[in-house]
């Protein structure tokens, strides 16, 4: 496949970056050797192999369903800059 | 001085802690201005812990200075894993392996510098206004990465220290490497990574640092064991991984990895990888050698596709609310997050972010992404296979010795990810690996990687002493 400017963009729109002029023209050259390359899995016949999401055997595990001792509101609220009564506040929905 | 040393120094009250701590961070910052290995040095907190020391000095780390890589959350103390994303967080709670360090007395100096989140293998992609950490023996070169910061002052600080560092994709053996020390990457799970920001969820350990393969091995029991608070943590009982130091290897099976000894290997490397291969062999250990070819062909495409895959998912709460970085209140949702991710990420984040987000992009998830999972899970086989005829493999830990930020430069970006050929795979298996310092080559040092299988970390350990 051929990795242009375009397609780099919509991937940056996608991933919520907004990439400058030159941010796109350092970043398609870079981003076609590394695609290109890695292209090489295509020659590798894996049918019917399962994939490994993570390198040992995990099982789920469940806590006990109770109620505990958790952060304040202050607290939750204490890292953020834009907040309002007790809340995170945000940029305009709608 | 070794770490146990101190320590009992500091149990019988031969040291006074708060006097040794005061003496520490001053060390510290004077070699901070000279070598960056800090985004933060928590005094504070550190003369406040010797403080609480004093009074009782009974822990298995009591005054012991540990420094703490920066994506390794410090309850109160700003924690960026490097970046300025995450400029003014300070976490409201301990990772659970820094709780278990302060819990047996350590005294926390210091988060330690590193590629953005993790995002390299000579700590030189550093976030936005943040420094480069300079190798302990030659500044003109680096620290190796992703744990530069970690590796360069357990390296240079006069006092017995040991550092938590970080490894994805061989973040924690490449700068021990680089900077002439003992890192140890455990088993995936075996130490919680409860409070670690994230990078790659299913690749990313915490381990220890350090100048002996005592300390490396203390620390190690220290921070291992299960925690109900994390859901990738093994429920498995913990070794005293320092039990096989010193004693006899004779039989044991070591396999030489093929590749590691190939052309793309710098001559010098390959001498000392010799020398431990020789040096093991004079103890009556059997060594053979071994070839991976999965591992060698495609450990790179692999780990960078599944690395950056789950890096861009992860990245992508950081959005300028709740914490961190955060810009003037204006725009719509996605308007406001992409002006505060653009201008707060770095460009190799950014690059991760593109790959990631491309290999799980509808039309190419299969190609890149499921199949790269595929080949993980032959690559997870060809170990499991090779542990059944070996104890351990050997290997150099990266195939050239530090380089100088000027040679850096000059790589192209695929010729920068093959650095960590060696590394790579070992992490996408999940299996124990530990870097042993083999000494300089020309004032600089190299080093050799051993690598076990799952939960081996003891004869790990075991195996490097031998080569002391």
């Amino acid at each position: 496949m051929e990795v242009t400017k375009e397609i780099i963009s919509h991937v940056a729109n996608l991933a919520r970056l907004e990439l400058t002029e030159d941010e796109i023209d350092k970043f398609t050259p870079q981003m076609k050797e590394i695609i290109e390359a890695f292209s090489q899995l295509a020659g590798e016949n894996t049918s019917g192999i399962n994939p490994s999401f993570h390198p040992i055997d995990i099982r789920n595990f469940s806590r006990e369903d109770k109620v505990k001792d958790s952060l304040t509101q202050q607290q939750a609220l204490d890292n953020a800059e834009h907040k309002k009564d007790g809340y995170f506040k945000g940029p305009k929905a709608v | 001085m070794k770490a146990a040393e101190f320590i009992q120094k500091v149990n019988s009250g031969e040291i006074d802690v708060v006097e040794h701590t005061h003496k520490v961070i001053e060390e510290c910052k004077k070699l901070n201005k000279e070598y960056n290995y800090f985004n933060v040095i928590s005094e504070e907190l550190a003369l406040e812990q010797a403080k609480a020391v004093r009074k009782n000095p009974d822990g298995r780390l009591a005054g012991l200075p540990v420094s703490i890589k920066d994506c390794i959350c410090v309850k109160g103390v700003e924690s960026r894993a490097g970046s300025a994303i995450l400029n003014g967080y300070k976490p409201l709670f301990n990772a659970t392996a820094v709780k278990k360090v302060i819990r047996e007395g350590g005294i926390i100096i210091g988060k330690t510098s590193q590629d953005e989140f993790g995002f390299g293998g000579f700590s030189v992609n550093m976030g936005k206004g943040f420094k480069k950490p300079l190798n302990p023996f030659d500044k003109k070169r680096c620290c190796g990465g992703s744990s530069g910061g970690s590796g360069g002052i357990t390296q240079k600080a006069s006092f017995p220290n040991i550092s938590l560092g970080e490894s994805t994709g061989g973040s924690i053996v490449n700068p021990a490497s680089f900077c002439g020390i003992y890192g140890l990457c455990p088993t995936y799970g075996r130490v919680s990574r409860y409070g670690l920001i994230d990078y790659g969820n299913s690749l990313d350990k915490i381990g220890p640092m350090a100048k002996h393969i005592e300390d490396t091995a203390l620390m190690q029991n220290i921070i291992s064991g299960f925690d109900k608070k994390e859901s990738t943590s093994l429920n498995i009982p913990v070794d005293n991984y320092g039990s096989g130091i010193g004693k006899d290897i004779k039989g044991m099976k070591i396999g030489i990895i093929d590749f590691g000894m190939g052309d793309n290997v710098d001559d010098n490397v390959k001498k000392k990888t010799q020398e431990a291969i020789d040096k093991l062999s004079s103890q009556g250990a059997e060594l053979k050698e071994i070839s991976l070819p999965y591992s060698n062909k495609y450990g790179i495409p692999v780990y960078f596709l599944l690395a950056a895959s789950e890096a861009s998912t992860n990245l992508a709460r950081y959005c300028g609310m709740r914490y961190g970085a955060y810009g003037k209140l204006e725009g719509s949702f996605n308007e406001y997050f992409t002006r505060v991710r653009s201008a707060s990420l770095g460009d190799e984040a950014k690059r991760r972010i593109l790959l990631g987000t491309f290999a799980r992009m509808a039309g190419y998830r299969d190609a890149y992404y499921i199949k790269a999972a595929q080949i993980r899970t032959k690559m997870i086989e060809e170990y499991k296979k090779a542990f059944r005829k070996f104890d351990a493999l050997i290997s150099p830990t990266v195939n050239i010795l530090p380089p100088r930020f000027d040679e850096i430069d000059k790589l192209s970006l695929l010729q920068i990810y093959t650095i960590d050929t060696l590394t790579v795979v070992p992490n996408l298996v999940g299996a124990p690996h530990i870097n042993v310092p083999m000494g300089l080559v020309d004032k600089i040092p190299s080093g050799v990687m051993l690598t076990a299988d799952h939960l081996n970390e003891g004869k790990l350990i075991q195996i490097a002493s031998a080569l002391r």
